[in-house]
């Protein structure tokens, strides 16, 4: 890989040809703020929030799209940028409802986080603010159009990742909004409720229903697992607060997911701590369940396999198990002496 | 066959807009009625818009005569003294056009292009053939040498040869950037492509800008054969012309132009015999200004929504459907057939060191003469505005003019003696843009227009970027409120500040500018905000906030019309004393200057 050598904030760095400047700043531990890049996506260069100055150019670009060339002198946090990132973020404070008491986002909402770091404390304009109706008629999420600033990349993830397509920006201006065609519910859009959206949103503006209320940013811990609703092993991030999953997200550090997820592992939590869900094994008798041991139960299984014989016994498998487990589960079967195997997935 | 007299009605959007296809109509009732053999035909703009409708006969072996501003009633005597009695009716002519034999007493007309002070300055090369040629027949456009510059390009030259005779004509972009137009192309001919397009940029949406649809309604062979010669050049077979829905005219030329260049073998498969092949769509645009910037244009023609994305990449190495393309304006296609056919240095020869060549002007505003006018680089503002123009309407005060439409600036009386050029004007502070100039004579508020202009942008902003879409709407809104009266002292500090940081941060292009309708008139007429901030003044007369009716008392006889008719009671007076208006009340609706017989009331600043 070709060197470019640049120098950041006085700092010389040694990046390599083809990244662009606040991948070089990254690379020297250099932190810009950023509210519509991802490196998941398509450079977008659309919230201008990263801008830097460059030595000899016409205006200050934006450091998530432009490349770095060999000698260049950039400065991340000079007066004119910092100025820059002022207006920017008073001009999004000034269309931002100033809910953080009860945000759900409040504690790792980036908006928050920057204007806290350039000390905004409130709009230098006054005027006109976005009023969009809270969409909430979906089982999974709310929209709060009135607190998106966007940045696009619940756009992006939706029709770079996941594929759907659902929403896009519509209308222009200051009109200009995130929604679905023709301004429907999400629900009757495309949308398979992956909820990625919902984890890249910088802001508070696309929440999952599951946590509402459930806890603060910094009361939450984050706990890496493999999602066990089917057998492709996506790595996923239980939100933990307490003893209580309140709520879940993709890892990226996932090597079969690299942090997506489906509607199931991002979603399908509350059966954790449902009153309805089953801790014991149950027996019938009597027409009625009755809690059992396991010791119980599993020989109640035995002796039914016994009296019903290898002809009289078929496996049923399920998605979410995995292919060894998939696989142990039929020779489990063949060893008993049957053939009849299947899995739910072909119902 | 002997030759016929020849009868030309103007019917591009403007001659048709005038009533040109009731004219056309009218005359061929006359040459029935009257049993006149005699070729009637249209053709697009010759630019002279003040004059439309615009009609030109010519009789075998006379020189040519355009009628202006002709009408329905009197246009089918004009033709029959014309063709019956050689009688020319000076109330409509214009000027001659041409040489022949003329009665000696027409001596004294004027010669159109040469005499008439609205062309004496004028170089028509892109516009050549404007107003000459019927635009929905090819064979009109190949007899003044039509598509033998794309023959001459793809049968004798290499395409290393014709992007070298690009670059050194020093052609640049007529669409506002005035990027050089031969190191585009060589951009996209050198880009590693198996597919490459050429794309041109016909989605003209500047507030007062007509240039690019006179040109496609006029003359849409000249801009495809343009296109043809980027083609060959670049190493693309296939094209699309992006033109925007709301010139119709202009989309249904251009498509009859495309059918008819495919049957002459102009377009299509292995074009004059050659191994070259090239075709070309329209591309109709949805109504989005921001479409006519470059990278969001490409999204459209792919099915997106029209939306800038950063640069790089630039077109020419990734642009539509990925690939590399070349694109370019309207007015710069137009001029390639000049530059091959005429050769790059006599191009070359015409304008300044750094633009060269011409410039197509749309002339709008307080001016005498509106229309069209292609000059040459370098000419002055001044020129333009008061030779060209004939000077403001009513001998009124020049007071400054917008160049560039809403991403343009205002530029002052005391700067326009700068010459028009890429360069100068982008150092005033304005652009080149597309070619707008609106002309404003002192009856217009400088706040007002920095306010309108900003109105357009915003609803405009494609809605992406931060700067463009919120910075933008702040900046409007302090803009209303120093209009309606309600400005703050610290607005124009407020508006400075904002505009510089929208047109640092900005995404596109669309954006970086939107701020200079009013950074210029912030800087070159201050004055005028503060009067309207602290004094609560419009001297201009146009922000009726700042206005108030006030009765003179010389001249009220008290009759107290005004005070019956106020809505608001806001008048009072005795019978036959003077009476007043309270101004507090008063809400400016403006019936009692109606009502008053004496015409004793009037609406002061």
């Amino acid at each position: 890989m070709t060197k470019v050598n640049v120098t950041i904030n006085g700092q010389p760095v040694e990046a390599e040809a083809g990244m662009t400047i606040l991948e070089a700043a990254q690379l020297a531990g250099i932190d810009v703020p950023t509210f519509c890049y991802d490196p998941q996506l398509f450079g977008a260069g659309a919230c201008r929030i990263c801008v830097v100055e460059v030595e000899n150019a016409r205006n200050l670009p934006a450091s998530c799209v432009t490349p770095i060339w060999e000698g260049m002198v950039i400065n991340t946090e000079s007066e004119k940028v910092v100025q820059a990132r002022k207006a920017n973020l008073s001009l999004l404070l000034a269309n931002h409802p100033l809910d953080c008491l009860t945000c759900e986002k409040s504690g790792e909402c980036k908006l928050q986080d920057y204007c806290y770091k350039y000390g905004v404390t409130e709009s230098d304009f006054v005027g006109d603010v976005k009023d969009f109706p809270l969409e909430e008629s979906n089982p999974f999420f709310e929209r709060d159009m009135n607190k998106c600033i966007l940045c696009g990349k619940c756009v992006q993830v939706c029709h770079e990742i996941n594929g759907a397509g659902a929403i896009d920006y519509a209308f222009r201006g200051f009109a200009s909004t995130i929604s679905p065609a023709f301004g429907e519910p999400v629900e009757n859009s495309p949308c398979v409720f992956c909820g990625m959206c919902t984890d890249i949103c910088p802001v508070g503006a696309l929440t999952p229903k599951l946590s509402k209320f459930k806890g603060r940013a910094w009361e939450i811990n984050k706990v890496k697992t493999i999602c066990p609703y089917c057998g492709t092993g996506c790595a996923i991030d239980l939100h933990v607060k307490g003893n209580e999953v309140v709520g879940a997200s993709g890892n990226r550090e996932g090597l079969a997911n690299k942090g997506h997820v489906c509607v199931k592992g991002h979603y399908g939590w509350d059966f954790i701590h449902s009153p309805d869900r089953l801790t014991k094994p149950l027996i019938k008798k009597d027409g009625k369940f009755e809690e059992a041991s396991w010791e119980e139960a599993l020989s109640l299984v035995a002796d039914k396999f016994k009296a019903a014989g290898a002809e009289g016994l078929a496996g049923l498998s399920s998605a979410r198990c995995t292919n060894e487990d998939n696989y142990l589960f039929q020779k489990l079967l063949r060893v008993m002496g049957s053939n009849s195997v299947d899995h739910c997935a072909r119902l | 066959m002997t030759a016929k007299p020849k009868i030309v009605v103007g019917l591009g959007t403007c001659g048709i807009a005038a009533g040109g296809r009731e004219i056309y109509n009218a005359i061929e009732k006359a040459l029935t009625e009257n049993n006149i053999d005699a070729e009637l035909t249209q053709t697009g703009c010759i630019g002279a818009c003040e004059n439309e409708v615009l009609v030109d006969i010519a009789k075998p072996g006379q020189p040519r005569i355009s009628y202006g501003k002709v009408t329905e009633e009197k246009i089918g005597e004009v033709v029959t003294n014309h063709l019956l009695h050689d009688k020319i009716d000076r109330e409509f002519a214009l000027g001659k056009i041409g040489e022949g034999e003329l009665s000696a007493e027409y001596d004294d007309l004027p010669y159109f292009f040469t005499d008439l002070p609205f062309y004496e300055k004028q170089v028509r090369l892109c516009l050549r053939n404007c107003g000459f040629i019927n635009p929905e027949k090819i064979d009109e456009y190949v007899e003044r040498d039509g598509y033998q510059a794309l023959k001459q390009v793809i049968t004798e030259m290499k395409p290393e040869e014709v992007v070298e005779v690009i670059k050194s004509s020093g052609l640049r972009g007529r669409g506002g950037g005035g990027f050089s137009t031969g190191m585009k192309w060589q951009f996209t001919m050198n880009a590693v492509g198996d597919k490459k397009y050429v794309v041109c940029n016909a989605d003209e949406g500047d507030p007062g800008a007509f240039m690019d649809r006179s040109i496609l309604e006029g003359d849409p062979h000249s801009v495809m054969e343009g296109m043809a010669i980027a083609g060959y050049a670049v190493g693309a077979d296939e094209g699309y012309i992006y033109c925007r829905a709301e010139y119709p005219l202009a989309v249904n030329r251009l498509k009859m132009a495309i059918e008819q260049a495919k049957e002459k073998n102009f377009l299509g498969d292995n074009i004059f015999g050659t191994d070259f092949s090239f075709n070309l769509k329209v591309k109709e645009g949805a109504g989005a200004f921001v479409c006519g910037e470059e990278t969001a244009l490409l999204m459209s023609i792919e099915g997106k929504r029209g939306m800038p994305r950063p640069r790089p990449p630039f077109p020419a190495n990734e642009g539509l459907f990925g690939k590399p393309t070349c694109l370019n304006n309207v007015e710069t296609f137009a001029n390639v057939p000049v530059v091959i056919l005429d050769g790059p240095e006599k191009f070359a020869s015409i304008g300044t060191e750094g633009s060269k060549g011409t410039k197509v002007f749309a002339l709008t505003g307080s001016i005498n003469r509106t229309g069209l006018a292609e000059v040459p680089m370098g000419i002055t503002l001044e020129e333009v505005v008061y030779d060209v123009a004939g000077g403001i309407i009513d001998d009124g005060k020049f007071k400054a003019v917008q160049a560039g439409g809403p991403s343009g600036g205002c530029i002052p009386e005391d700067l326009l003696h700068l010459p028009i050029d890429y360069d100068s004007l982008t150092e005033a502070g304005a652009m080149m843009g597309s070619g707008g100039l609106v002309v404003m004579g002192e009856d217009t508020c400088m706040v007002d227009i920095a306010r309108y202009f900003l109105s357009f942008t915003q609803i405009e902003s494609c809605g992406k970027c931060t700067p463009c879409r919120e910075g933008t709407k702040r900046m409007l809104e302090i803009l209303e409120r120093i209009v309606a009266g309600e400005g703050k002292p610290d607005d124009i500090e407020k508006l400075k500040t904002l505009g510089e940081a929208i047109s640092a941060t900005a995404l596109c292009g669309l954006g970086q500018t939107a701020p200079n309708p009013v950074l210029t008139t912030l800087r070159y007429f201050q004055e005028e905000y503060e009067q309207h901030i602290f004094d609560k003044r419009c001297v201009a007369g146009i922000c009726v906030d700042l206005m108030f009716y006030l009765i003179d008392a010389e001249l009220c006889n008290g009759c107290g019309r005004c005070r019956k008719a106020c809505p608001v009671s806001a008048i009072s007076g005795d019978k036959k004393e003077v009476h007043v208006i309270d101004k507090e009340t008063c809400i400016k609706c403006g019936v009692c200057v109606e009502k008053c017989k004496q015409e004793a009331i009037s609406l002061q600043s």
